[in-house]
């Protein structure tokens, strides 16, 4: 998974971010750096804000305060090419029932303009024995596993990823773990959030909630 | 303009797949038309006057049947989240789920109205000018429509909400709709009543859009 800089350095910065959801304050005075190769860990407990801080940084829910930057810029300057850089998984698997699991995934993949094939993707996450059944048959973890092959379809430098290892099985895991380390090795930064212990190497944690 | 397509293509396949939308649209359209001539009793006469407006009209709350789907299932599965960061602008995206309701909706309802009108003693001169109405019509139908499901994403009751939010809206449409049939049935140029409605489409397909990718960014905070 190559991601080529472009030009400056990949680093994605928050620099005192807080967020409001329905007149709470989750969180506030959030600063991180992350840089190639990097991984932040959100931890905490359900309800602290793990969710919509991961939304926040997708882009789909705006800060209230603070200022997120990629590439040493705002984010709000350009935010097409933001969204370019970033595979945003969140808890649910964006699966249409009545569909293939195959036309599922050929439908993410042109939309994205994807770069590996669709076969490729489901042979990594060992969905292809599947492929020809409808998506209404997969049970929760093949679900968790379609999720992920959605990342693979084109290689960005960001992955967000919201409780990625739920109802996986020990293999679905530690496929999970693999592909985020692979991830890493090729200069992608990740911010996972989990509550189980999800035994990341190196990764920066960040816990959120038990304050306030 | 191929993710653009490739939205299109899943919606409409998304349609065919579930089969039944298309079809009880349809049907609601010419069941609940066909109620008017037992309510009314048999005058023939009194059913050819007022056969077109009853055609516009049906077809106006048919449109409203799938309305409140139209962006709820991609809201519940997720995939709303995913075409929001996806490279296709949330405007484009909206759009491709309005052209997919008119598809499955505002053209079968077009192929329809002809069976309606029959049922409905419609003038036989009238039958061309009813269609190129219509045709004028359901376009800004679903695009209104599409707005009005936008608007009420996510709300409880949100299927009922559309129906008083978007009916008030369907008003100019019907007038001007049947202000069309109603110059060709006194013999008089349509010709006024047809330009205002191509430019009220026009009008709603420049502004809707985006309108309703306001709507949906709200939705997805």
């Amino acid at each position: 998974m190559g991601t080529k800089p472009r030009g400056i350095e990949q680093v994605l910065i928050a620099q005192d971010l807080a967020c409001r959801r329905a007149e709470r304050l989750l969180f506030r005075n959030l600063n991180f750096t992350l840089g190639s190769g990097q991984a932040l860990l959100l931890r905490g407990p359900n309800g602290s804000g793990k969710s919509s801080l991961l939304r926040l940084l997708a882009g789909l829910l705006p800060p209230e305060e603070g200022t997120l930057s990629w590439r040493g810029r705002p984010v709000s300057t350009d935010r097409a090419q933001y969204r370019g850089d970033l595979a945003y998984l969140g808890h649910l698997d964006a699966l249409k029932p009545q569909l293939l699991v195959r036309e599922n995934l050929d439908f993410w993949a042109k939309l994205i303009g994807a770069t590996v094939p669709v076969e490729n993707a489901l042979a990594k996450v060992g969905l292809t024995a599947c492929a020809e059944f409808p998506a209404q048959q997969l049970s929760a973890g093949q679900r968790r596993r379609f999720g992920l092959a959605r990342l693979l379809l084109k290689p960005v430098p960001i992955w967000l990823l919201d409780e990625p290892s739920t109802a996986l099985d020990a293999a679905g895991q530690k496929l999970a773990l693999d592909l985020i380390a692979r991830h890493r090795a090729a200069g992608g930064l990740a911010v996972i959030s989990s509550h189980d212990d999800l035994a990341i190497p190196q990764a920066t944690s960040l816990q959120l909630g038990g304050g306030s | 303009m191929n993710a653009f397509s490739a939205l299109l293509r899943r919606d409409l396949r998304l349609g065919f797949r579930q089969g039944i939308d298309a079809l009880v649209v349809v049907l609601f359209f010419l069941a609940a038309g066909a109620l008017f001539p037992f309510a009314l009793g048999p005058e023939p006469q009194l059913l050819a006057r007022i056969a077109a407006g009853i055609v516009m009209a049906m077809a106006a709350l048919a449109s409203l049947l799938s309305l409140d789907r139209l962006f709820a299932t991609d809201l519940e599965d997720g995939s709303l989240d995913a075409l929001a960061l996806s490279p296709l602008s949330l405007e484009l995206v909206a759009l491709a789920k309005v052209l997919s309701h008119w598809l499955m909706t505002g053209l079968p309802l077009l192929v329809a109205a002809p069976v309606l009108g029959l049922l409905l003693n419609l003038p036989t001169a009238l039958y061309p000018i009813l269609l190129l109405s219509l045709l004028a019509v359901t376009p800004a139908l679903s695009l209104l429509g599409g707005l009005g499901a936008a608007l009420t994403l996510g709300a409880r009751r949100g299927g009922l909400l559309l129906a008083f939010v978007i009916l008030p809206l369907f008003i100019p449409i019907l007038i001007l709709g049947m202000g069309a049939v109603s110059a060709s049935a006194q013999g008089t140029s349509p010709a006024t009543a047809l330009e205002l409605l191509l430019a009220l489409d026009l009008a709603c397909l420049a502004l809707v859009p985006w309108a309703m990718a306001m709507a949906l960014r709200q939705v997805l905070r």
